[in-house]
């Protein structure tokens, strides 16, 4: 696949946090323990692609984070020589809030999977990304519930039949990057786990981003879902199914327009369309090419985002656009948490200085403010 | 003419109107004024969990009351000496709490035929019989208060609103209260609107003024200052106590304060005082529900913070899957819980102790954790940083409880000294790791798990230290290492060992201290009274009641709750009977017989309301009774 998001180093999104000292290598950040996924699980993809990646973001080790909820995926800090907690179902992205905040100085990372993210954990979510705290969040989709072995979830297809709906799911599906959008979160992106260098282009957009990135990770799970993404990935479906988005692009795809050049435009084009206010898919060679969508992710405006969000098939994925859907500075939460802490302690520009008195003289002050009076003996 | 002036050794006066009539100010104000005074005292305000009921309505009554004497007192009082009742419904609620004789002081203006309706009466009170009982002064505090306050050009509705401070100046005048705190309060607070400013002086005053003029009022009362301490005093609610007592935590153990929390009644207002300290570096979080508050605070302690989260039973309910997280991964939290009527909704701005057991064991799998309890509005100071100690020391969750009752009632406190040598504030060292700490022939290690040999507290090793990369999670660890372990042998020892970790928190607690009088002698008392949380002040009161009587009793009180200090078994060995009053159909009582294999008689309330100290002093007097008797008999 050709899309490559475009990235800024070195992440501004980790101002604050420190930098090592020398090269590091993805053996800096496996850990000791065994990794414990099914064979083929595209979880093993992912590991190898963020222990590789982690080592070009030039962080002390130690200063990263790694914050999971409950599920397949959720084992993922076990396996990286940094800090992490794997913590309750769908909380992570609470307990990520917490570590953000309390410290700059960190870099924070959320794995979490369809169920634990969209399900039990919706609430934080959303809010985590309304807020915009300085995170990175993973969302393995496999569109289905592994370590409970093969119920739906909240991103399987209608109809699905599963262990739990055996006459097939009447749930409708979430798609996760228009409910991110919906949630006005400031970088919303999709990878596959299959395409390691599209993926490792994500990450470091995400990790450059600051404020709260969710990175959605189509991942195969081939005990209960086996195939769940082949069209994307098939060498003879793929083009066709997968809608690359990248920034300053017009949005084509499909076989080459013309046969013999295959960096240019492709067959199928996504122009807007002004009887919905959304956008469709057209053939390039019927209009003009000024109509074609040119990708944006920085638009403030999150409407044409969230059109082409829409472009995902809801059942069997036979078509999903790819790449950076929002890319847009927003403050974030716990920039602004700090500031308020920084301003009242008179260090507005962060420089350490500040109150003069020692915190027990202040606080000796604090509980006898109010209306005292003497006893004496 | 001079008027005559009584003295009184105590005094308990409440004020009731509708929840619009500004009676919780009111009762706050006089409150203040005696505080200043010197007299000791207590309160409690008393209101609906609507914002605004219906107007008039029983419902809607909201009520403060303010028990203020010359001696050290205990309660907010059983039964008023004085009602102010703004309107027909805040009459008819309240009657019923009056003993034969007290003093009303109703505010005539409201009795129409609408509002003695509203109220449910079919004919005015003040005109038939049904007052004769009581010393009713019926005054036209609306009408007179608009006519004070004309010059000010104030619809009659705003004016009519000043009515609460007259009737503050007129009590103000009938106690003695100084003046000057209420007037300069007036004046700050209204001073971006000098009218209103101007308003509420004037009817403030004039109240005062009518008492010393009117001859409706023969007689003003003087209650003398009564003997304290030595020391600097202020008021304080249990909430702002608790809330003083997490910061005073925060900066003992040098660790940031992080507040995650959802607002619920009565707890809210410790979210709502945390959020000004900012220049202590507290963070509030205010998070999108109470699983989140909590996770955030975890996430925080994990990062190195003073995580804190605060809530009611309700919030707790929904926080107990987390809080077995900070079981599990042994982290430092504080949990505070101001306990309100349940189950459910239950009753919002009602006081009870009924979750104790849900503190105790209200998660999934052996999940100890020590629990705290405050005893009175000015000790959530201290039983705050308690709860801090416990946690940082031991890292571990801990349940600090407080109650409807403590968070909105106050009292005097003695502000303790926190400064220098003379500080009164327990040393509490978070000792982060900072080295490897396993050493196996060349390879060294960071352990999370390897114990503390005395407190078998875990080492905290805080992200950005580096060498101490590390995992923890819900899933049990292996002993040491603290990598996964499902081996069935490191579970039974992991469960025994976080088990033993809380019971060992007992050889840091103070033994529990009994008060008997008789104690050593042939008088000692063979009934103890022993209590938790904010039942300390009726117990007391009772106590001393069923002394007065003539009775031998004992009284006790627990701080902590898990562990009990480690001589409570011993003192229940020595009581023929032990008696444990509680707002809770028997908590206590069952962790006791549980625990120590003996039986404790009950005293259980669960109304909403505090327990009175007479109803109390009565079965306490019935118990002594029967073995006063005994001693006789043994004597002979």
């Amino acid at each position: 696949m050709s899309a490559q998001p475009s990235v800024d180093l070195p992440f501004p999104g980790l101002s604050g946090v420190p930098t090592a000292d020398g090269a590091q290598s993805g053996r800096d950040y496996t850990s000791d323990q065994e990794v414990r996924w099914c064979p083929g699980c595209g979880d093993y993809a992912v590991l190898k692609a963020v222990q590789s990646f982690l080592p070009e973001l030039g962080l002390r080790r130690e200063n990263i984070v790694f914050v999971s909820g409950i599920g397949c995926s959720s084992r993922f800090p076990y396996y990286l020589d940094t800090y992490g907690m794997h913590s309750i179902h769908g909380r992570a992205p609470s307990i990520a809030t917490g570590i953000a905040t309390a410290r700059e100085d960190l870099s924070v990372w959320v794995v979490t999977g369809d169920g634990d993210a969209l399900s039990i954990g919706g609430n934080h979510l959303i809010h985590a990304l309304r807020r915009n705290v300085n995170m990175t969040i993973l969302l393995f989709n496999n569109r289905i519930y592994g370590l409970t072995k093969g119920q739906y979830s909240p991103t399987s297809e209608p109809g699905k039949i599963t262990k739990s709906t055996p006459l097939g799911s009447v749930d409708h599906p979430f798609n996760p990057v228009s409910l991110a959008l919906g949630a006005e979160a400031t970088f919303v992106a999709r990878t596959i786990d299959s395409d390691r260098k599209h993926l490792t282009g994500v990450l470091s957009a995400a990790a450059a981003h600051r404020g709260t990135a969710l990175v959605e990770i189509y991942q195969n799970c081939p005990i209960f879902n086996d195939g769940a993404f082949d069209a994307l990935k098939s060498p003879d479906t793929k083009a066709d199914a997968i809608i690359p988005l990248t920034a300053g692009q017009p949005i084509t795809f499909g076989a080459p327009l013309v046969a013999d050049e295959p960096e240019g435009l492709r067959a199928k084009a996504v122009v807007r369309d002004p009887s919905t206010g959304g956008v469709r898919v057209v053939a390039t060679a019927e209009v003009e090419a000024d109509q074609i969508l040119v990708h944006d992710p920085s638009a403030e405006d999150p409407s044409t985002a969230f059109a082409l969000s829409r472009l995902t098939d809801t059942g069997y994925l036979n078509q999903s656009p790819i790449g950076i859907f929002r890319q847009v500075a927003r403050p974030t939460y716990d920039d602004q948490a700090r500031q308020q802490i920084r301003t009242a302690q008179g260090d507005a520009g962060g420089t350490g200085g500040g109150i003069g008195a020692d915190p027990q003289t202040r606080l000796a002050a604090l509980i006898s403010g109010g209306d005292t009076w003497q006893v004496v003996g | 003419m001079s008027k005559q002036v009584k003295q009184l050794d105590r005094v308990i006066i409440r004020f009731a109107g509708d929840s619009g009539d500004g009676m919780q100010l009111t009762g706050d104000r006089f409150t203040q004024e005696s505080a200043t005074f010197g007299n000791d005292l207590a309160t409690l305000p008393n209101f609906p969990a609507e914002i605004r009921a219906p107007q008039g309505t029983l419902p809607g009554v909201s009520s403060f009351q303010v028990h203020f004497a010359d001696h050290d007192i205990l309660t907010p009082g059983d039964a008023p000496d004085v009602l102010v009742a703004m309107n027909p419904a805040a009459l008819r609620a309240n009657l019923g709490d009056l003993p034969k004789g007290a003093t009303i002081i109703v505010d005539t203006h409201d009795f129409t035929a609408r509002n003695l309706a509203k109220a449910g009466y079919a004919t005015s009170p003040l005109e038939d019989d049904s007052l004769n009982d009581y010393a009713v002064h019926p005054v036209d505090l609306t009408g007179m208060t608009v006519a004070a306050v004309k010059e000010y050009g104030l619809s009659r509705k705003d004016a009519a609103r000043a009515k609460n401070m007259f009737a503050l100046g007129l009590l103000s005048w009938m106690y003695g209260r100084p003046t000057e705190g209420t007037i300069g309060f007036l004046s700050r607070r209204f001073a971006k609107v000098p009218d209103i400013r101007d308003a509420n002086v004037t009817a403030f005053k004039s109240g005062w003024n009518f008492g010393e003029t009117t001859e409706a009022f023969a007689v003003s009362y003087e209650i003398k200052p009564a003997p304290m301490p030595t020391g600097t005093y202020r008021n304080i609610t249990g909430n702002l106590a608790l809330a003083y007592g997490l910061v005073a935590g925060s900066v003992q153990s040098g660790l940031p304060l992080f507040l995650g929390s959802y607002p619920i009644t009565p707890a809210s207002d410790i979210l709502h005082e945390l959020s000004k300290h900012k220049g202590f570096g507290v963070t509030t979080f205010q998070a999108e529900d109470e699983i989140a508050g909590i996770g955030s605070a975890i996430g925080a302690s994990f990062a190195g913070h003073l995580g804190v989260t605060t809530t009611s039973g309700p919030g707790v309910s929904l926080k107990s899957e987390a809080m077995g997280l900070a079981v599990i991964t042994e982290l430092p939290l504080v949990v505070v819980d101001v306990q309100r009527g349940g189950p459910s909704t239950g009753l919002p701005t009602k006081t009870e102790q009924a979750d104790l057991l849900q503190a105790m064991f209200g998660r999934n799998g052996e999940a100890p954790l020590p629990i705290v309890a405050a005893q009175s509005p000015a000790d959530c100071f201290d039983a705050a940083v308690e709860a801090v100690r416990i946690a940082v020391t031991y890292r571990t969750p801990v349940m600090l409880l407080s109650d409807g009752y403590l968070a909105n009632g106050s009292e005097p406190w003695r502000v303790p000294e926190v400064t220098g040598a003379g500080s009164e504030l327990p040393a509490i060292d978070p000792d982060f790791a900072t080295e490897k700490n396993h050493h196996d022939g060349e390879v060294s290690e960071f352990w999370p798990f390897l114990r503390d040999e005395e407190t078998l507290a875990r080492p905290w090793a805080i992200p950005g230290t580096p060498g101490l990369e590390h995992r923890i999670g819900g899933i049990e660890k292996g002993d040491g290492h603290g990598n996964i372990s499902y081996d069935p042998a490191n579970h039974e020892f992991m469960v025994r060992t976080r088990a033993a970790k809380i019971a060992g928190i007992a050889n840091s607690i103070p033994p529990l201290e009994v008060d008997d009088p008789g104690a050593g002698t042939p008088h000692a008392a063979k009934v103890l009274v022993l209590g938790w949380g904010s039942t300390y002040g009726p117990i007391g009161a009772a106590v001393r009641l069923a002394r007065r009587a003539g009775h031998r009793v004992a009284q006790a009180h627990l701080r902590h709750l898990n562990p009990f200090p480690a001589n409570l078994g011993e003192v229940l060995a020595g009581y023929d009977t032990v008696l444990v009053p509680e707002m809770n159909l028997g908590q206590l009582s069952m962790l006791l017989r549980a625990t120590y294999l003996i039986d404790v008689v009950g005293f259980n309330q669960v109304n909403g309301m505090p327990i009175k100290a007479a109803g109390l002093a009565e079965t306490i007097s019935e118990l002594a009774k029967a073995t006063d008797s005994d001693t006789e008999g043994a004597a002979r």
